[in-house]
């Protein structure tokens, strides 16, 4: 690999990780969201 | 810097697509977001028009679960797909032709998405609503793009089933039952599909043929797809009425259903009457794929404004 591929390699790596960070984060807030919704349901 | 190494131009970028990581906006791509706007808006529309509450958490998580099977089932498609959209102009610029992706990763994400959103509308919404969400992903992963589509000149009819159940799922997740309404919902996509895509196939037909997908056109000719848009488009007509007809939805829903259908025949009339000539434009076909668009965002949005006047009272 060269240098500016490993600086492509690094960068995508990092936004995709941004992402992923993200949706986890989205999907946290979602489901404690979900669950008080089900318990007062309940 | 290092001059040695020369920047990574579009070419090699295609070279070493199998050791850069895809960007996080391929995968986004791989959804079909221009696809997703329609099933987001007709699985809203499903979940608002359908009687009885629900709470607007667990709304917009049925919706977003719809979504993410839509797109988990368009990964799919795209991953079986792959050499065929390398062939046709209006796919070769997906994250596979391209080479921006590696395969496996558009199947691995595909099916991730597709396992994701049926778990998350069980435990979330109800086992039922996770059903239908699984049986229309694997309809259109399955069913119709590995089995059907390569295989049978009606593949649009049947694709047509997939893009369906959207507003089936959406009023399920909020009544908990499958009955005559969502049903007809079912009938009114399953039935506008065939001349909505066929005109659409018409003016874009040399490209099907090219990969060898028998699209009407290629394998029955002109005049059977045009006699098909107009058979197809005279069944819609009662199915986007029987709402109204059967007391499910007022006359808000009726009177709009009658009008847009009327229009719809009426557009649907000159293509079904005329052939292509040489150096046609193919206007009448251009102009009933883009009303057949308007057509289903209106007549929704009329679904939706009828309960919701009901609801206030405002009509009985």
């Amino acid at each position: 690999m060269t240098p500016e591929e490993e600086t492509e390699y690094r960068r995508r790596q990092k936004s995709r990780n941004l992402v992923v960070a993200g949706t986890l984060l989205f999907f946290v807030v979602l489901f404690y969201a979900i669950t008080m919704v089900r318990i007062g349901d309940g | 810097m290092d001059t040695a190494s020369p920047p990574i131009s579009p070419t090699s970028a295609a070279a070493t697509a199998a050791a850069l990581p895809a960007e996080w906006r391929d995968f986004f791509t791989l959804t079909k977001p221009r696809v997703m706007t329609l099933v987001i808006f007709t699985a809203i529309c499903g979940v608002l028009a359908a009687p009885g509450s629900i709470h607007p958490v667990l709304g917009f998580t049925a919706i977003l679960a719809i979504s993410m099977g839509a797109g988990g089932s368009a990964a799919l498609n795209q991953w079986w797909e792959a050499d065929i959209d390398k062939g046709m102009k209006r796919t070769m610029n997906r994250p596979l032709p391209t080479g921006r992706m590696r395969r496996e990763d558009a199947r691995d994400f595909g099916i991730f998405l597709s396992a994701t959103s049926v778990c998350l509308m069980g435990v979330a919404i109800g086992w039922l609503a996770a059903g239908l969400l699984l049986g229309a992903i694997i309809y259109y992963a399955v069913i119709y793009t590995m089995w059907l589509k390569p295989r049978t000149p009606q593949n649009i009819v049947i694709g047509g089933g997939a893009g369906a159940f959207p507003p089936l799922i959406g009023w399920v997740a909020v009544t908990g039952e499958i009955t005559a309404m969502p049903m007809l919902l079912f009938a009114i996509i399953f039935f506008w599909t065939p001349p909505h895509f066929w005109a659409l196939a018409l003016f874009v037909q040399s490209d099907y043929a090219k990969v060898g997908i028998p699209m009407l056109p290629v394998v029955a000719g002109e005049k059977v797809t045009r006699r098909q848009i107009m058979f197809y488009t005279l069944l819609l007509t009662p199915v986007a009425i029987a709402p109204w007809a059967i007391g499910g939805t007022g006359w808000i829903y009726g009177s709009v259903a009658v009008v847009l259908s009327a229009l719809f025949i009426a557009l649907a009339l000159p293509v079904a009457t005329r052939m292509k000539a040489a150096d046609d434009t193919m206007l009448p076909e251009k102009r009933l794929f883009k009303y057949s668009i308007v057509y289903l965002f209106v007549l929704f949005a009329a679904l939706v404004a009828d309960r919701v006047a009901a609801y206030q009272g405002w009509i009985a």
